[in-house]
């Protein structure tokens, strides 16, 4: 029996919830694939388990391997090789959550492919496709992480024998984090400093063998661990490696690319942007993660907000779902609008580098830097505001939003860490804000510049009169997204101007160095302002492409409510740059609460849409049919610590107490 | 220098003496660390009596932590009722009672990790609600632990609208009983702590039921476990709600009652009473009751939002000198990450927040001793200026230190993300702060009505409360700042809160009016208006907040550089409050964009001057290794070699693996044939 209120709430909302699935999915034809892999999993009983919520740490890593081999057997079995395909496969296993084979899968096997030459890939890919070899990929150190050139461990070359030897001098060189090194991995792609003769050549990276095969036990010369536990990754072993001599033969560095020889004399590689190829894709996996976490907690808050009744709006009428709270609606469908936002972005850059990745193959590499530069600063845009925003979901749902029952403290701390790993986020907006000034100064030498920064080619002409560029007036229509768009910009032009110049201005006082970091609080907000306007720019153009007008009409709404409520939360910018008036701020902040309104009767069907199984969700409180309140006493029932009547310590601490006082 | 007291390195005296990096942040700091801790204490004599009860807990094996982060629930439960027992010996053994200058210190002591805090409540509010009779029956059982109590009020379906609460407490006038229930799902009893396991008793909150008639919600004491063997009693459905973000140890329980009957004389009836025949009677002012209710949220403040939020600026500070990452330069070292301008922007300003929030909390319960010694002398016209400052504060200061505490996190990079670092635990538990004692936003809106109600009073001419007299005297005008030193000055920044707190209840004020008058019902009209007066109400509480800060400042003593070091915080608070909310000031142009420049400059200038004393700043804390639990934030700066060791005692590496026999090994020994 669906909960009545949610019955209500599907039967009122004006656009068919499916459409806009499949606009999401990228077709009627993708919604249907993913349902039927979907079904492969959920009607599977091999994947079937107790609720993780319950389990150990030990217990749950013990499930997620589990899970991972059977994983492998049957996407073999079923023929799943669309890398798409196995992501969604992965993602129900697994429930959106990370396993310890993450690290073999995603980056030892794809490393192989690509940095591995054709007698390395006979010797480790086919071991390593059939698991004989499991790999991990071992990077980040204690002591060093965004800043790779800091890595300590070294590599030093031995003519003699034509071996690696392998090095951890010091405690802030172990390497530290790398996922399944813990206790799963019997390999490692080890990135160290490479020392040949007498010479510091940079990051190699080495196939290092870490565990006897066999016995699993490690290998001497080699200290291996978990890190211990975590905020959340409870199922996996993030692990530990510290190496005491230990020789590698010469075959096993990576040398697609640089090579050693025999006498130890070093060759240089050819080019290192395509590693820029990498980064971007996965910097762009992690927006579109973005969306989905953000999307996952909305669900879970929106549905339970139409079932949880509380308190009054009227005296003498019975208690309001919580949802018709002005104050409600605020926190949470800004938030919805933002997941719907992020979704759009996420397709675009995925898109973006498949076009350009096939222009990278035929040698071209001239879009590279400007895709990299923009999905480092979304990568950060986007991580951050859903991590705030899966936060306040969570607050939205009350005390129960504090159980573990409600699902989201556990997609707040398994998204998280993507604010720090794949490069810090501050890091990456100074990245963003690199490639933006670099733009700005071609502009004010005369050049143009091309993509999502030609808006900066505005700023020349704007130039030929003496005042500042926000002085110049934008006549903004609030109920336009377009208009809205080129207010963004303005915003955006106004940020990066102000840093550049503030950046010019510090460099006539002290060196380049100290000048950048004494504007690095002014360039992260510019490239937050760009990211902001490449964001509601994308979402505006996603609405010319809706074919359906009852999807397209709500769709519109989200946008304006995105693109406004952003607005409402900046106005100190749209009014120091001369954007917006004082009288249009009070528009602004009104028709955001008209918005609310407007979005109110479609806010559960938005996140139906969404199209999250229950098992998927893990959530009591974001079931689909909405019965809660029983399902989370069964829920409780099963808690361990329900396991027997009378708890052990009564007899252990509460009972020789009261005897003696 | 005055040396640091050495029970600071009780944890890192193996590892090497203190890290280079931290040392020489302590060596020239611009003012006498120790005086700061002994201002942040109260006085000399504070510190002396904080740090002896530190010590005293923290030498005993019985009270350690150090395993936390690897205990299971069950673990973590039977560990905090191991404490709490043990602790009833240790009082009595350091002759430490419940009225002495040591007892507020205890619970800091032990980081509020140990059960029974429930049965403190359930004492309070039988002290409080119960008759004279009632007390002299109950406490000393409850004193003397031979029951142990919770208190039963929020259900599943209801926190914080008391009102809408379903539990049902019939009179039976044939047997002088009444008779609870629990008539459906949502009406059962959920999150009470230590009613999963341990209470025998509740104190239960049931709408009382005469004769078919309601009379609303009341406390009725009602047994629920066996004093003898632990066994529920008939009736009785009770156990634990099942893991939660954080108070792993606390087990947080639910209760389902079937027909329970309780006596007549357990209803708390010290101000209404059933009387034998079914006589409903109420008596005396339940004022006192409301006081009780609004001081808990005032003493929440400084345990779980204040004392988190320092101890998460402690790690993330001492961490930010030791780590060092990328350069700044060309050719030198790598720079320590608290040299970055970013990081410096992400930290201070909650250093300075910490202090702030100290200082408002200094001057709450200055008010609240004044307002219980009104009280006393039953004169309670206090009381809604009191109720309003105790929600509003309580929502802004939780709100505020709960985001702070997650920043501290995230500005530790991966190892942020480890148990070990001590943050995930001081961020999830301080999550919860921003919902017990009322929900922040409602909290905020109770807030609002009081500022409507003054704003409309001062309007018309009437007097106010002397905390919100600034809304009669609204001065027209604009900042009148010319350059950025002008931002330097407490008048001219204290001022522009003011002016936006003004503008802002003033504004909303006036749209309520205008709806209400043009045809929209009131309760409508205040609903359409909540975003805006939350921002109003956030707004007041900035003001107040700040405006107190300067106002300590100026009573400082100028001795051993503490008023300057001060200033400095109180500046750095208040302009980083205009800088990230630029458009509530701007708005009406009461600061221009030129001057926002100036502020944006002079808050940048102040985050490279106060850097110089960020370490000394935390060190005032005076929080030990142990208190901290925390493998980047030791007082000995032995970050790297300290998590490495920790890592080491997990029980991931201390016990064998059973997944490499179960399910590793067969997978990499087979050759599988399927693949």
């Amino acid at each position: 029996m669906m909960n009545a209120d949610l019955r209500r709430e599907r039967a009122a909302a004006t656009f068919q919830p499916e459409l806009l699935t499949h606009i999401l999915d990228g077709g009627a034809d993708r919604t249907r694939r993913r349902k039927e892999l979907e079904a492969l999993v959920i009607n599977d009983p091999d994947f079937q388990h107790e609720d993780l919520n319950f389990l150990s740490r030990s217990q749950r890593y013990e499930q997620a391997i589990r899970k991972s081999s059977l994983m492998v057997m049957k996407l073999r079995e079923y023929g799943i090789a669309d890398p798409e395909e196995i992501y969604w496969f992965k993602s129900f296993v697994h429930r959106g959550r990370p396993e310890p084979l993450d690290l073999h899968l995603g980056m030892f096997l794809p490393t192989l492919l690509t940095q591995a030459t054709p007698e390395q890939q006979d010797r480790f890919f086919m071991p390593a496709w059939n698991l004989e070899i499991i790999g991990t990929y071992a990077q980040t150190e204690m002591g060093h992480g965004t800043h790779l050139r800091g890595l300590e461990t070294t590599a030093t070359y031995d003519p003699a024998t034509q071996e690696f030897i392998l090095n951890s001098p010091t405690v802030t060189s172990i390497k530290w984090w790398p996922g399944g090194l813990g206790k799963t991995s019997n390999h490692a792609i080890v990135l160290a400093q490479l020392y040949t003769q007498g010479q510091c050549k940079g990051l190699h990276a080495f196939i290092v063998p870490i565990r006897q095969l066999g016995t699993h036990e490690p290998l001497p010369g080699i200290t291996v661990g978990d890190i211990g536990p975590k905020f959340g990754y409870d199922e996996m072993d993030n692990g530990y490696l510290k190496m005491d001599n230990f020789r590698i033969p010469r075959e096993n560095m990576l040398m697609k690319y640089a090579q050693v020889e025999p006498d130890g004399t070093y060759v240089k590689p050819l080019s290192d942007k395509l590693t820029y190829g990498t980064m971007v894709f996965i910097r762009s996996l992690i927006v579109g993660d973005s969306a989905r976490s953000l999307s996952r907690a909305c669900t879970i808050a929106i549905r339970y907000s139409a079932v949880r009744h509380q308190s009054e709006l009227k005296p003498g009428e019975p208690e309001p779902q919580i949802l018709d709270y002005q104050t409600q609606q605020y926190k949470l469908f800004p938030l919805l609008a933002t997941a719907y936002a992020f979704h759009f972005v996420g397709a675009y850059i995925k898109d973006t580098y498949r076009r350009i990745s096939g222009d990278i193959n035929e040698g071209d590499l001239s879009e590279l830097p400007e895709l990299h530069a923009l999905t480092a600063g979304l990568k950060a845009f986007t991580s951050w505001a859903a991590n705030a925003g899966i936060e306040e979901c969570r607050m939205a749902c009350g005390g129960h939003g504090y159980s573990r029952c409600s699902g989201i403290p556990d997609i707040y701390v398994t998204f998280t860490p993507s604010c720090t790993y794949e490069g810090e986020n501050t890091v990456m907006m100074l990245q963003t804000a690199r490639f933006l000034v670099k733009s700005y100064t071609q502009v004010s030498s005369g050049q143009r510049v091309t993509g999502m920064v030609s808006y900066l080619n505005d700023l020349s002409r704007q130039r030929i009169q003496p005042q500042h560029v926000a002085a110049r007036t934008v006549t903004v229509r609030l109920n336009d997204p377009v208009s809205l768009v080129e207010a963004y910009k303005a915003r955006a032009a106004w940020f990066v101007e102000a840093a550049a110049k503030n950046l010019e201005a510090e460099l006539h006082r002290r060196s380049k160095e100290d000048a950048w970091n004494k504007t690095s609080v002014d360039l992260v907000q510019a490239s937050e302002a760009h990211c902001h306007y490449v964001i509601v720019k994308l979402f505006t153009a996603k609405l010319a492409e809706i074919s359906n007008a009852a999807v397209r009409a709500v769709l519109t709404e989200l946008c304006l409510l995105y693109a406004l409520y952003g607005i409402s939360k900046n106005t100190g910018d749209f009014l120091q740059a001369g954007i917006l008036t004082d009288a249009q701020i009070t528009q602004v902040k009104q028709r955001v609460k008209e918005l609310l309104a407007v979005i109110r009767p479609n806010a559960v069907a938005l996140v139906d849409s969404f199209d999250f199984h229950d098992i998927h969700l893990g959530s009591v409180l974001g079931r689909y049919d909405g019965n809660v309140y029983e399902n989370m006493f069964e829920w409780a029932k099963k808690s361990p610590l329900n396991k027997t009547e009378v708890h052990e310590s009564f007899h252990k601490h509460l009972k020789p107490m009261q005897a003696k006082l | 220098t005055e040396g640091a007291p050495t029970h600071k390195y009780s944890q890192g005296s193996a590892l090497g003496g203190v890290n280079p990096d931290l040392a020489s942040e302590r060596q020239t700091p611009s003012f006498s660390v120790e005086k700061l801790t002994a201002l942040l204490d109260g006085g000399e004599e504070n510190t002396r009596i904080r740090r002896a009860v530190v010590e005293a807990i923290e030498s005993d094996p019985v009270f350690s932590r150090e395993n936390q982060y690897f205990q299971s629930q069950n673990e973590k439960y039977e560990a905090a009722v191991r404490k709490a027992v043990h602790l009833q010996k240790k009082m009595h053994e350091m002759g430490w009672t419940e009225n002495g200058p040591e007892f507020k210190y205890i619970y800091r002591a032990l980081s509020g990790e140990v059960a029974f805090l429930l049965h403190t409540v359930f004492m309070r509010s039988i002290s409080v609600l119960g008759s004279d009779k009632q007390i002299t029956k109950w406490i000393p059982l409850a004193t003397q632990y031979q029951l142990i109590g919770s208190y039963a009020q929020t259900e599943l379906g209801h926190g914080t609208y008391l009102q809408g609460l379903e539990t049902t407490a019939v009179f039976d006038i044939a047997t002088q009983e009444f008779i609870l229930n629990t008539p459906k799902i949502s009406a059962m009893k959920w999150w009470p702590g230590d009613m999963g396991r341990s209470a025998t008793h509740a104190v239960v909150f049931a709408q009382l039921d005469i004769q078919g008639k309601c009379y609303g919600v009341h406390p009725f004491i009602v047994q629920i476990r066996s004093l003898w063997d632990h066994s529920l009693c008939p009736g009785i459905t009770a156990g634990d709600i099942g893991p939660k973000m954080n108070f792993d140890h606390i087990d947080n329980g639910y209760l389902m009652l079937q027909n329970v009957r309780v006596p007549r004389e357990n209803m708390l009836s010290k101000f209404c009473e059933v009387q034998p025949d079914g006589t409903y009677v109420r008596r005396g002012s339940q004022q006192i009751n409301y006081f009780t209710m609004t001081a808990l949220r005032v003493a929440l403040i400084s345990h779980e939002a204040v004392i988190p939020l320092m101890k998460a600026c402690t790690i993330a500070i001492r961490y930010s000198v030791v780590r060092r990452q990328s350069k700044l330069k060309p050719g030198e070292e790598e720079a320590k990450i608290l040299d970055f301008q970013t990081q410096q922007e992400k930290l201070l300003p909650h250093v300075a927040a910490a202090y702030a929030f100290h200082f408002i909390n200094n001057y709450l319960e200055d008010l609240f001793n004044r307002g219980y010694e009104e009280i006393q002398r039953e004169n309670f016209d206090m009381l809604p200026e009191l109720h309003a400052f105790s929600s509003g504060f309580k929502a802004m200061v939780t709100q505020y230190c709960a985001s702070a505490v997650e920043a501290c996190l995230r500005a530790c990079g991966g190892h942020g993300y480890s148990l070990l670092s001590g943050l995930p635990s001081l961020c999830t538990r301080i999550l919860a702060s921003c919902i017990y004692e009322g929900e922040n936003t409602i909290l905020f809106l109770q807030t609002a009505r009081f500022l409507i109600k003054c704003f409309m009073a001062a309007s018309a001419g009437h007097p106010v409360p002397p905390s919100v007299t600034y809304l009669a005297a609204v001065k027209p005008g604009k900042c009148p700042a010319k350059n950025k030193f002008d931002f330097l000055s407490p008048d001219t920044y204290t001022e522009a809160y003011q002016h936006a707190a003004v503008r802002l209840i003033s504004s909303t004020a006036a749209k309520l009016q205008d709806l209400i008058q043009s045809g929209v019902k009131k309760h409508d009209a205040w609903n359409e208006c909540t975003v805006q007066l939350v921002q109003a109400v956030k707004a007041h509480c900035h003001y107040i907040t700040v405006k107190n800060f300067a106002e300590t400042v100026e009573r400082l003593e100028t001795k051993g550089g503490i008023q300057r070091i001060m200033k400095h915080l109180c500046d750095l608070f208040a302009l980083h409050g205009i800088f990230s909310n630029a458009g509530v000031f701007l708005h009406d142009g009461y600061i221009s964009g030129a001057q926002m420049d100036m502020v944006t400059a002079s808050y940048l200038d102040l985050l490279a001057v106060i850097r110089k004393d960020a370490v000394p700043l935390v060190d005032a804390f005076d929080f030990t290794d142990k208190t901290l639990n925390s493998a980047l934030g030791s007082y000995d700066g032995q970050v790297y070699q300290r998590l490495y060791e920790w890592a080491q005692k997990s029980p991931t590496n201390t016990q064998m693996n059973p997944a490499y026999e179960r399910y590793l090994k067969p997978l990499l020994h087979k050759k599988l044939s399927k693949l």
